[in-house]
């Protein structure tokens, strides 16, 4: 395979990881809290856009919308029960409680959907594009232009909306934040559910072309969390930039050395990134060290 | 004579004792609690005492298998030699992840050390010409003690768990020293803690590489137990039964190691006699969130709370309001 593919692929992937790394984000900037259960909301996008369009038939663009409408509903309901009633806990109960969560829901996939691999028809046909002296499905192009759009949108909001400024002000500092009237809880509620949709689109952007089963959850939350570190955690654009760099690293890494330790090479990155430069590549606050 | 001695002894009467209840089911199945009980100490000690968190120790334990395995069945080592050199092994590995990572106020060292377990498992399952990969690893021989070999169940038994007592006696030791009272101030308040002198950074990574000793030499033990590794019970997944061992348990209750660890590994063999492993997922998590959020100091500090709840029914009314209080970590709620 030429270098092109390899790098297209990992772009493809990477989107995937840059969409998890948002998710992250939102949550963290809100509450200080690493959601570990933000790989589930991926597999859960993937697993209920497969029941919507294999088993109730609906049209690709509304089972893509109540998709995310339900993952949605998911993480608020998540929020409501698990994080709300432990507001006033030390941070480790807090992450302890989302581990809890993604045992639960990895749980529940399995129940709902057993243990099999899933399958979705790609977004429109499977012929193969050239491009770049490269074959590109248009799944990809869809991935990709969606990702972008997202970002977008997501610079859009944080920059333009009242909204999306209070949220950057509760990253900065919740008690100011509330101070100037800005209700931190609503916030913390409305950062779940902003991930939780994030997660969803990611598995059902990637479902096409990797399928989905119960277990993907940990890894992909994992190789989001690697970006997030290595754009700066904190940082939305570095989170984005971070997942496209892991996503080709990864797939240049398969290609060219070897594909077992594949997995391996990002979270090699992320242990160097925090020895060598903790607050990643565009951290915005200075980490403090203790 | 403190509670603290009297609780030893009667754990030290029941450890002798057990055995002669004569059912190898029961006997098999506690040298599997002991051997996390291991790790649970170490994880303990980590949580409740330096509020850190860790998801990696399902790497150092199987650290600790692979090491003692691969240089005894393969380059044949006496086994206690491999499994001294197996911990330390393990304490510069812990060491060099918890340098970077401790320093740093936040959840890096969870996610770093579940980067670890992944990279770890990786490793077991890849190298092959190492660890035999996914087959595993045969032909470990059995543990002999000055030409006694540990060769039935309840021998086996009986090495294991002088190991958990030792390394319950060792952690109640840290808990109550100087050591100990710093970790708690930690635990407490990492500023104040440094403002009262205490070097915060290198006594979380002190106390992360002992806790990753723990787990080291739990796998060795699980290695000449079973005489066989794969790379299976050392997959990420471990991780999530020891934090909830730890979190039933209680997180600052070393006690509770010791129950958390013994629930764990039983209810999953009541449940699985009944239903399906998918069933046990959902129960697992859901015992985790319940636990953490309506009894988070776990079940051991809250059954000592309920025992004097109904004690001070009988107490009058006036007295009651000094029952409210700070449960202390270590002991049995009271120092």
């Amino acid at each position: 395979m030429e270098i092109q593919q390899y790098i297209l692929s990992g772009i493809t992937i990477g989107s995937i990881y840059a969409l998890v790394a948002l998710g992250f984000n939102f949550i963290f900037n809100t509450t200080d809290i690493i959601n570990f259960a933000q790989g589930e909301f991926v597999v859960f996008g993937g697993m209920i856009m497969v029941s919507l369009v294999s088993v109730f038939k609906l049209p690709m663009v509304i089972a893509f919308f109540m998709t995310i409408f339900l993952v949605m509903l998911l993480g608020l309901l998540f929020e409501r029960l698990a994080i709300q009633p432990l507001k006033d806990s030390p941070i480790i109960t807090l992450i302890i409680c989302t581990i809890g969560v993604s045992v639960l829901l990895r749980g529940l996939v399995m129940v709902i959907w057993g243990k099999g691999s899933y399958p979705l028809p790609h977004f429109s046909g499977e012929s193969p594009l050239h491009f770049w002296r490269a074959t590109i499905l248009p799944q990809v192009l869809w991935i990709i232009g969606i990702t972008l759009v997202l970002v977008f949108l997501l610079g859009l909001f944080f920059g333009r909306t009242l909204t999306g400024k209070a949220m950057r002000a509760c990253a900065v500092d919740k008690v100011a934040a509330s101070l100037m009237g800005i209700k931190v809880k609503r916030m913390i509620l409305f950062s779940f559910a902003l991930s939780a949709a994030f997660g969803a689109i990611g598995g059902i952007l990637i479902t096409p072309i990797s399928l989905m089963d119960f277990g993907r959850g940990p890894m992909l939350a994992l190789k989001g969390f690697s970006a997030l570190i290595l754009g700066g955690l904190g940082s939305s654009f570095g989170a984005v930039v971070a997942g496209f760099l892991i996503g080709v690293i990864e797939a240049l890494g398969a290609g060219l050395i070897s594909s077992g330790f594949k997995d391996a090479l990002s979270l090699v990155i992320l242990l160097l990134v925090l020895y060598v430069r903790p607050s990643g590549i565009f951290g915005v606050k200075e980490i403090t060290k203790v | 004579m403190s509670q603290k001695i009297l609780g030893l002894l009667i754990l030290t009467a029941v450890i002798l004792l057990f055995p002669l209840l004569g059912n190898k089911y029961w006997i098999s199945l506690m040298i599997f609690i002991g051997i996390y009980a291991l790790v649970v100490i170490g994880l303990c000690l980590l949580t409740g005492y330096a509020g850190q968190i860790s998801l990696g120790h399902s790497a150092f334990m199987g650290l600790g298998a692979y090491t003692s395995g691969i240089l005894t069945a393969t380059y044949h080592l006496n086994p206690w030699v491999a499994l001294v050199l197996a911990i330390l092994l393990t304490m510069v590995l812990a060491f060099i992840i918890a340098l970077p990572t401790l320093r740093l106020k936040g959840p890096y060292l969870a996610m770093a050390t579940l980067g670890f377990g992944e990279i770890a498992f990786i490793a077991f399952t890849e190298l092959i010409d190492l660890t035999g990969g996914p087959s595993g690893l045969r032909g470990i021989p059995e543990l002999t003690i000055g030409g006694y070999p540990l060769n039935t169940d309840v021998r086996y038994y009986y090495l294991v768990w002088a190991f958990v007592l030792g390394g319950f006696i060792l952690a109640l030791n840290i808990v109550h020293s100087r050591i100990g009272r710093a970790l708690r101030s930690i635990h407490d308040s990492e500023r104040a803690a440094q403002a009262m002198g205490v070097d915060t950074g290198s006594l979380k990574v002190q106390i992360f590489v002992i806790s990753a000793a723990y787990a080291s030499a739990a796998g060795s033990l699980f290695a000449h137990f079973l005489t066989f590794v794969n790379p299976l019970p050392f997959s990420i997944e471990a991780n999530i039964s020891f934090i909830l061992m730890v979190v039933v348990g209680g997180l600052t209750n070393l006690w509770g190691s010791l129950v958390g660890s013994g629930l764990i590994v039983i209810l999953p063999e009541m449940t699985k006699l009944t239903k399906s492993a998918e069933y046990d997922v959902i129960i697992f998590g859901l015992l985790l969130v319940f636990i953490i959020i309506f009894l988070p100091q776990g079940l051991v500090v809250w059954f000592i709370d309920l025992v004097k709840r109904v004690k001070n029914l009988r107490v009058p009314r006036i007295q009651r309001g000094g029952t409210e209080r700070r449960v202390l970590p270590g002991g049995w709620g009271h120092e």
